[in-house]
């Protein structure tokens, strides 16, 4: 939390906003949708997961949200990004550039593609923090040590002249976090950022997020497809499936009541390792490549509840129980509903 | 009696140069002194992080890289110092399949001519009944003979995976080699292929040797369990022993890292510090000693054996000393939810499967 910007609980309204937005890709003379009606909410201080399986639509979504969409082949087909109140969609690039860095801080999947190899770690915080904030050079790099340190990477001082082909995954991981973290983000957008770690760095990683946030007071948007990664680390949740949400929910109240079938088939697939079953639950199928449109409910290839109603109409995403909302339309599903 | 196959001692080292002369300067220590046995109709894991020499172990088995020292027997026969053209009679024995398939599968050959290559190649069918054995062995795989004519860039991810698992199979193999088979895919994908994997073990008593680095993977799929540090077992055990009492700091930490599915179960713990070390310059002593938070003088000054401690083997001093989390995992409140729902899903799939 930023000094003078106190009590995060009283301001409820979101600090982002994404409403309907939808992405088109004109690929070889056609035109394939990768978003459809995506809608969520994010508040300050709070972590938000986006969840679902590769090609759902994850990255497209926080690309969208610091426009850095690739145009073309993409295309924004309607909707609205508001980040308090200001739609990002119409902002001219020279203001996004300076939200980019300042105001919303990004860290990626591979750093390597984000961290620019020919400047030393210290260097590269140091011209982000020259860009956004009125700082002296001594002053910046002053700062990006104490950044380096923050997120825990030893001799901090040091490591700051190296470049990052120097470092580990984990260590670049961490740079990538300063710098995201440079000039204090009111949001911060992590896409995939352990997937490429092992275990044990990712359980560092995820601890150092989460530590940060409650330091600072972000609202941090976490894309990953590990249901437990979210389980452990988001207050929110939202599930995507084929360019759209199927389910959105408190993560308690997601993992206690799932109520959308795509949902409970992910949840069941996942083997647990505090727990054995003879076999693995599955769900039939693979997701519908990008060029197929969809009629109706995105999920009815898949699903075992499909009827005619689900062929033809899109079950519109409705609230089910406190902040729980389910596009299904036979959600939740019970004996009495089929 | 002796098992299916037995490694003894394996040891892999690569030499590392540099400069103009590409003097050799050094030696990667990939793998050290491994030894394991896989059981007909068994899975031994192979688990570990990034580096630790898991396709490395795998690789020199199959004889695709060859080995610095030891021995690799199958069915008896020590198969490390055959010739080439005896090793030929073994390789329709021991197969692999890769985390990418697409990387394996040739893009130019349909899958019918990729899976008719071997079938042909060790004499295991003839070109008039090929296309028959060809659909079979995709049938077996959950593929139908509307795949045959494709190529590979048709497929998904999970259908790849398939091709791969059928190439393997094609050969009637005694062993295969699974390196992070499914660690590209999905989890509903995920399952499916986990899932085929134990149905074709169980049909045709194959012997896997399961490498990965997701553990709740491994615990499903996996009979026994080697953890690997720095190109040595650290500890080996079955999948059961193993997860409920750890005997390694190391295991007990990758064990404690990996995120629960749970929310109700959050981990509050400080996770194991620092990264792997390099293979190129080991620490001395025990090389886990730089992150373990046991550590003790002698870890730095003395490597442990790997010695037997009940019916686990563990390389560690004071491995007697290791607790691992004894609160038994509580069901936790999401399961009644989630079960009640997926069984309407599954009865109501069931019905309608059987109503075509
Ligand atoms: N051909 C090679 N030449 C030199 N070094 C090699 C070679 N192959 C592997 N190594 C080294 O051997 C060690 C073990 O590598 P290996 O690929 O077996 O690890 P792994 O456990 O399979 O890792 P990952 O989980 O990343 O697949 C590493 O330090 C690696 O850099
Ligand atoms: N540059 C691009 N050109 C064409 N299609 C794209 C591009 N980037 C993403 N897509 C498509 O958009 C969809 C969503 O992709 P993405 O957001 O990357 O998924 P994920 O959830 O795995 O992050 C996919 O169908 C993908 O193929
Ligand atoms: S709307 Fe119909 S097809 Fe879609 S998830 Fe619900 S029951 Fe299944
Ligand atoms: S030997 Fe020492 S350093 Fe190594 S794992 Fe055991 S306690 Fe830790
Ligand atoms: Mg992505
Ligand atoms: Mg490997």
């Amino acid at each position: 939390m930023k000094m003078g910007e106190v009590d995060i609980e009283a301001t409820t309204e979101p600090l982002l906003k994404v409403e309907d937005l939808a992405v088109d890709f004109h690929v070889s003379g056609t035109v394939q949708r990768a978003l459809q009606g995506v809608s969520l909410n994010l508040k300050r201080g709070r972590t938000l997961g986006l969840v679902g399986e590769s090609g759902c639509g994850k990255s497209v979504t926080s690309l969208s949200i610091m426009r850095l969409l690739p145009q073309p082949p993409g295309h924004y087909a309607g909707g609205r990004i508001l980040l308090e109140g200001r739609d990002l969609l119409s902002l001219p690039e020279r203001e996004m550039r300076a939200l980019r860095g300042g105001r919303i801080g990004m860290i990626f999947q591979e750093p390597m593609t984000s961290l620019n190899p020919v400047y030393t770690c210290g260097e590269q915080i140091v011209e982000s923090l020259l860009v956004h904030s009125g700082l002296s050079s001594k002053a910046a790099m002053d700062r990006a040590v104490e950044l380096l340190d923050l997120v825990g990477l030893p001799s901090p001082r040091e490591r700051a002249h190296d470049y990052p082909h120097q470092l580990s995954g984990g260590q670049r991981q961490r740079v990538m976090i300063a710098l995201a973290l440079a000039n204090d983000p009111d949001l911060l957008i992590a896409d995939e950022p352990t997937t490429a770690l092992d275990v044990t760095i990712q359980a560092q990683i995820l601890d150092l997020m989460t530590d940060l946030r409650e330091r600072t007071g972000a609202a941090v948007l976490l894309v990953t497809h590990d249901l437990g990664v979210v389980a452990q680390t988001c207050d929110d949740v939202v599930v995507m499936y084929a360019g759209g949400v199927v389910e959105r929910a408190p993560t308690n109240a997601l993992f206690a009541d799932p109520q959308h079938p795509y949902t409970i088939g992910l949840m069941a697939a996942v083997p647990r390792i505090d727990a054995t079953v003879d076999r693995l639950s599955t769900i039939a199928g693979s997701v519908p490549p990008p060029w197929v449109t969809l009629v109706g409910c995105r999920f009815a290839s898949r699903c075992p509840l499909a009827d005619d109603r689900c062929r033809s109409a899109v079950p519109p995403l409705r609230e089910n129980g406190p902040d729980h909302a389910v596009a299904c339309w036979h959600a939740p599903i019970e004996e009495a509903t089929i | 009696m002796s098992a299916m196959l037995e490694v003894r001692g394996l040891t892999k080292h690569f030499p590392v140069r540099r400069g103009l002369l590409r003097r050799v300067v050094g030696q990667v220590q990939a793998v050290n002194d491994v030894s394991f046995d896989v059981n007909e109709g068994e899975t031994l894991a192979i688990v570990g992080e990034s580096g630790c020499g898991k396709s490395t172990i795998g690789r020199t088995v199959l004889r695709l890289v060859e080995a610095t020292d030891g021995s690799v027997r199958l069915d008896g026969e020590q198969i490390l110092n055959l010739s080439t053209d005896a090793m030929r009679h073994i390789r329709r024995k021991l197969q692999i399949i890769f985390q990418d398939p697409f990387g394996s599968l040739n893009p130019r050959m349909t899958v019918a001519e990729t899976l008719a290559e071997p079938l042909l190649l060790h004499g295991l069918a003839t070109p008039d009944n090929v296309d028959d054995k060809v659909t079979e062995l995709l049938r077996t795989c959950g593929l139908s003979s509307f795949h045959a004519q494709r190529y590979p860039h048709e497929f998904s991810g999970g259908q790849r995976q398939r091709v791969g698992i059928a190439r393997a199979l094609a050969t009637r193999p005694r062993l295969i080699v699974c390196d992070e088979p499914v660690s590209a895919l999905d989890v509903s994908v995920q399952a499916q292929i986990v899932n085929l994997l134990q149905d074709l073990q169980a049909q045709f008593g194959i012997g896997y040797i399961f490498i990965s680095h997701d553990l709740a993977v491994v615990r499903h799929i996996a009979a026994r369990v080697a953890v690997i540090y720095l190109g040595r077992i650290v500890e080996e055990a079955t999948a059961e022993a193993l997860f409920a009492a750890p005997r390694h700091p190391y295991t007990l930490s990758l064990i404690a890292a990996a995120p629960r599915p749970d929310p109700t179960n959050r981990d509050r713990s400080k996770p194991v510090q620092g990264d792997a070390p390099s293979a190129l310059v080991p620490p001395p002593g025990c090389a886990f000693h730089p992150r373990c938070p046991m550590a003790q003088q002698v870890c730095c000054d003395e490597r442990p054996e790997l010695r037997t401690l009940g019916a686990t083997r563990v390389a560690c001093h004071f491995a007697e000393e290791v607790v691992p989390e004894t609160a038994t995992p509580q069901p936790s409140a999401t399961a009644p939810r989630l079960q009640r729902r997926l069984d309407v899903l599954q009865g109501e799939a069931l019905k309608r499967q059987n109503a075509i």
